[in-house]
Parts: C-alpha cells; structure tokens; sequence
C-alpha cells in the first residue's frame, strides 16, 4: 500500500464507514466528522473497524493505540495507519 | 460514629427493615393506585419541585436541553395523549427504540400514564434482534427516530401485530410508508390533564429482554409497585439527595438505564443528566466538570477505559463535584476500586442485580466497610446466599463457592417472563430465585463473585447468549459449524468468540473473518458481534454430536479442560 496516495487513503476510509456504520442515507461524513465521539462508531464496533484497517493496509496497530481519540475521524485514523504503513 | 450519609447505618436498617418505609416515604397504601409516570412527574410537581430541573441532555453537535419537573409532567401528557388517540391502551407493547434523547425518556412515562407497557429496546440492535423480541412482544407501536426507521422496515412485514411505526425526529411525510407517523413533541401542543391510567400494585409496567444459554430473548416483565424497591435502593444506595446532580451512564435499552436512569431519580424529584454522545475520557470527565455532577452511577467496562486514558487525563478537569460513586453490570476489579480512590478521592461502590431483580440485590452500601474486588453485602430487607449446586441447600461454610440465590418478595422482582412462564419457574428452587452467577461470601458476610453457572457471555455488562450468535452465524453462506464463546478481555471482562467450520469452496482468512464479524454486527449488535473468529476443521464434539462448548471455554480461559472421554474427535 505504500504507493497509495493520503486521500485515496482517506477516501476508503471514509467509504468503508459510510458503509458499514451510518445507517441513515441523510447522514453525509467528511473527513473530519467525529466517529466515536459522535456515536455513529461505537467501542464494539472499532473492533471491526481495527480489523478492516489491518486488514486492508496489511498492518498491526497495537492495541494500546487504539483508542478512541485515534479512531475518531477519518483524518485521524489515516494519521495512525500512516505511522505503521511507514514501519 | 457520625456518618457523612444521611441514613441510619446497614446494620441499623438491616435490623428493623420494612418495603413499607418506601410505601410510607412515597404515600402509597396498599390497593392504591401506583403509576410510574405519575409518581415520576405528577406527585414530584404537586411537593413544590414543578420548577426544579428534572433533565440536563446533551447531544452530538452541542445540542443542549433542559426539562423541569413541570415539563416532563406536560411531556409524558401530551404524548400519552396522542398514543391514546391512535388506540394504544393498557397492556398494549409499547416499544422504545432511540438513542438517549429526551423523546425516549419522556415516553417512558408518557406511555406508562396510558397503562400500556414499555418495551425498551437497545438502539444498536440489528434488525434480527429487533425483530425477535418484537414477535415475541406481539408489540403493537414502535416510536424511533429516522436513523433506525430502515432496520424497522426490513422487518415490518413480518410483524403482522406492529400496527404504529412512530417517528419522533425530523422527516419529510412524503417520506412515509404506510403505517408510519410523525410525531414532534416539539410541535405538539402541551397537555395539562390527562386522564392516566389507574394502575395498581400488579399492573404491568416495564417488559426487558434479556438472554439465555438457549432459546431465544426473555422478556421480563415487570410491574409499576417495583418503583417501591427502585426508590429506596435509589435514595440510600446510590445516595441521592435533594440537592443532588445525578449522572446514570447506562442506556434505558437495559434495565439499569430505566431504573436507576428513570424511575428512581424522578421518583426522589432528583435533577440527572444524560450524554447521548459516544465514549472518550475526556468528553466524560467534561460533561461531570461542566453539570457540577455530585452522583456517579457507571459501569466497570467504562471505568476500565477510563483507566487505560490515564490520571493525566482526570488531572485536566476539575472534578471535585462528586460525591458519590456507584457501578453496576459486572464485577468490579479491586484495581478498578483502589484506582478511583486514588484520582476521585472516593471509591466506586459496587451493586449487583439483573434485568429480573429489577432493583439493587447486592452492594457495597454507603458507610460500610468496601472491601475491594467483593461485590458487598444483601441490601436491607433483601435475603441472599449463596447454595450448593447439587442439593441447592444454603452454603454456611465462608469461602465455599455456590449458586447466588435470594428469597423472592422484594417489589422490583419480575413477574414472570413473557409467554414464558416454565422458564420463569425454572429459575426457582426450593423457594430461591437462583440468579444464574456463583460466588462465595466469606466470614463477614461479604460476596465475591465468581463467574456465570451458565454459558451466557457478560460483555461490557450485556448478557449476549451464544446461542443466538451461534444461530445467526449459521445464516452467513460461508458457515457450516458454529461454537461461541467467550474470551478475557481487559476493558469489557469478557467478549464473543467464534469457531466456525466453512462450507466446501469457502477459504479461511482475514476477510472472511471481517465479513463474518460485521454479517453479526448488523444482525444482532455490535455487542454481540465475535471479536475474533477462529476458523477449525472440525469443532469437538461428543460422540453423540453435540458441540462441547465448554472444551473451547476452557481453552479461550487457561482452564482445566476437565473429562474430555465423551469427545468424538480427540
């Protein structure tokens, strides 16, 4: 994944929640929208959310830093997958 | 010794205890009418308290409201009004299916003036979930809100008895299906009389699910005299006073958020606050600083997240409003215990009860002696002990491990389970109601307690039955076999796991595990979704077929697997 580019990054991302965690069509996420904090990723659900990031970027995010400040934004968690894309 | 609390001590009270002082305190003779939703709102009001903020709520965005007691009374009117004039009326299911905002507690009692029941529902339930404890309801209404109207519509034509689908937010009409309605509290005009229904002591109330080792979700049914043991436990337990700013972190989609959520801080006129935001540290420690709140009542799973962001994390806030703090919903970790000492100032006080007690059963009361990790002492009036799983006689001996039992006739306990009534006697013997966990007491008479004496998964406080995961695993294409079980886990004490077998030309890895992972998630929940899936070529098995769980369990735990001679595939 090394030559996948910040905001195709973001924009899977951003998809994959779309998808798998809003359930109102209404809703629309941006980058920045909060995830954890606002309800719409609950602590359960970043399980799977964890999965799917290392799953598809083929890395290991050590639980320890994922927390819920990590996971809240798309930005963010772009910001953590990065440090361990570069590893 | 003076006590820093306002009621006699546990030993005083333990001594000379009768549910008549709450009768009493609450003006309440036998064969009077009793409703929830009058006492919560109506009877608070007419003792001088219609101008005292009743509900503090903040949501997502910012979003700020307050209720006084006076507009919770003209709430709970005015939408007991307008299910009344849809035809709702007593004995009618009435289902709650929101996120924490004000509506869904404002409801709670609005449907309870009707004499219908409230059936609570976690809003993070996927559409089987709701759907099965809907069925088995035989509901009749449902109010929600937008964001959950597609998981109701998948499965609206399978409920021939849901006549009402209401929705309490924004939505355009012309975006109805049939049978929906909009309804804005907002909008609607205030109704000052209302005409509330006469229940009495045995009316049905409040209809809980909750979930077994087998079979499908019981509904719990419980009656509107509970309020007697949800008063009481409320006011000398969690210790509320008049003065008081109460923050009940539970979701009234589970027992504790309704009542210790609802019906016992209204019933004390006392003030509460509710976030209806997702979990961080911070967000937490700033809503506690900014409501100046004086009563904690959380869960050990938060706690433990609490712990893990840190002291420096309590250090940025000022937090010297609390006074008092309680938790419920599994163990507490003596470390849990020792830690909020440290960065509080005060202990968490550990309570024990279920969705069927319907009140505080077991707890470290205010002003006795917290010996941390123990889950305390009966409350006052309540009988407990703990028996021996084969003669289910009372254990004498301290530190003997047994089933955890108490002698039914505390008001809060349930009536029966819906349509269930075998199961319901199931869970009696010899005239104890055996709760389903085990424990020890030990020469003081403290509990401490052990673990399930079933295979129901305990997950961040929310009984998941594995036999409902094993049988929605079994609907994914991919699957074949199921087992589930659970794992340690440091923040939620335990959580789902499953070992599956795939069906010829379905190849184990990472995304099918993902795939299998969310298949659960939007069927049940995020709480009982496998946090782990452990493909097998073959689950172990008795030789007359039947899956051994407990050899997993074991396994997942660091047990002694125990007699393996009946396993067919060793």
């Amino acid at each position: 994944m090394e030559d996948t580019n910040l905001n195709e990054m973001k924009d899977l991302v951003l998809n994959y929640v779309t998808k798998e965690y809003i359930d109102d069509d209404d809703i629309r996420i941006t980058y920045d929208t909060p995830l954890i904090s606002s309800g719409y990723v609950d602590s359960f659900s970043m399980v799977s959310l964890l999965v799917f990031l290392e799953n598809k970027f083929k890395i290991k995010i050590p639980p320890s830093k994922a927390t819920p400040e990590a996971f809240d934004s798309v930005n963010s968690i772009v910001a953590l997958v990065n440090q361990y894309l570069s590893k | 010794m003076a006590s820093e609390y306002d009621h006699p001590s546990y030993e005083e009270l333990t001594g000379n205890f009768s549910w008549s002082i709450a009768e009493k305190e609450l003006e309440y003779n036998p064969g009077d009418i009793i409703n929830i939703g009058w006492y919560c709102s109506d009877r608070i009001c007419m003792k001088g308290k219609a101008d005292k903020i009743a509900l503090f709520y903040e949501g997502f965005g910012g979003i700020e409201k307050k209720y006084t007691f006076n507009d919770i009374r003209l709430a709970g009117n005015t939408i007991g009004t307008f299910l009344r004039k849809l035809g709702i009326t007593d004995g009618d299911r009435v289902c709650l299916f929101m996120d924490r905002i004000p509506e869904l507690y404002l409801s709670f009692l609005g449907i309870l003036k009707t004499g219908a029941i409230v059936q609570p529902l976690f809003s993070a339930f996927g559409e089987e979930s709701l759907f099965i404890r809907l069925e088995n309801a035989g509901t009749r209404a449902i109010m929600t809100q937008k964001k959950h109207l597609s998981k109701v519509r998948k499965i609206r034509s399978k409920l021939p008895l849901l006549e009402f689908v209401i929705i309490v937010d924004a939505m355009k009409p012309g975006d109805l299906d049939k049978g929906e309605i909009l309804f804005s509290l907002d909008q609607a005009d205030p109704v000052d009389k209302f005409d509330i229904f006469p229940s009495v002591a045995e009316t049905p109330s409040v209809l809980h699910y909750t979930s077994g080792t087998t079979g499908q979700p019981k509904g719990v049914k419980h009656v509107h005299y509970s309020i007697i043991s949800q008063y009481l436990t409320t006011k000398w337990v969690l210790d509320i006073r008049d003065d008081d700013i109460y923050w009940c972190t539970a979701d009234p989609g589970w027992v504790t958020g309704t009542s210790y959520g609802i019906i016992g801080p209204w019933s004390l006129g006392a003030t509460q606050c509710v976030l209806d935001t997702g979990f961080t540290a911070q967000a937490w420690y700033k809503f506690i600083e900014k409501h100046r709140i004086t009563v904690w009542y959380s869960a050990p799973t938060t706690i433990r997240s609490l712990m893990k962001a840190g002291d420096e994390a309590v250090r940025e806030f000022d937090l010297s409003s609390l006074r008092h703090l309680a938790s419920v919903g599994e163990p507490l970790n003596s470390e849990a215990v020792i830690w909020s000492e440290r960065v509080f100032g005060k202990p968490f006080h550990d309570t024990f009860w279920q969705t069927e007690t319907g009140s505080i059963m077991i707890t470290n009361f205010p002003g006795m002696k917290i010996k941390p990790g123990s889950m305390g002492k009966p409350f006052p009036g309540i009988k407990g002990t703990v028996l021996d799983p084969v003669t289910y006689a009372p254990i004498s001996e301290p530190g003997r491990a047994g089933l955890i039992a108490f002698r039914p006739g505390w008001p809060a306990m349930m009536r029966t389970y819906w349509q269930n009534e075998e199961k319901y006697r199931e869970k009696f013997v010899n005239g104890w109601y055996l709760s389903g966990d085990r424990s020890t007491i030990d020469n003081e008479g403290y509990f401490w307690f052990i673990g399930r004496d079933d295979d129901v998964i305990n997950t961040g406080g929310h009984l998941v039955s594995p036999f409902e995961v094993e049988s929605a695993l079994l609907e994914h294409p991919a699957i074949a076999e199921s087992a589930v079980t659970s794992r340690p886990d440091e923040i939620n004490m335990e959580v789902v796991k499953a070992f599956i077998t795939l069906k010829p030309g379905f190849t184990p890895g990472p995304d099918l595990e993902l795939d299998i992972m969310n298949f659960i998630r939007r069927k049940l929940s995020p709480l009982a979704m496998p946090q782990a899936v452990e493909f097998m070529d073959m689950l172990p098995k008795t030789r007359s077929g039947k899956i051994m769980r407990r050899l997993l369990h074991a396994r997942e735990w660091g047990e002694e697997i125990g007699d393996i001679s009946t396993l067919e595939n060793d």
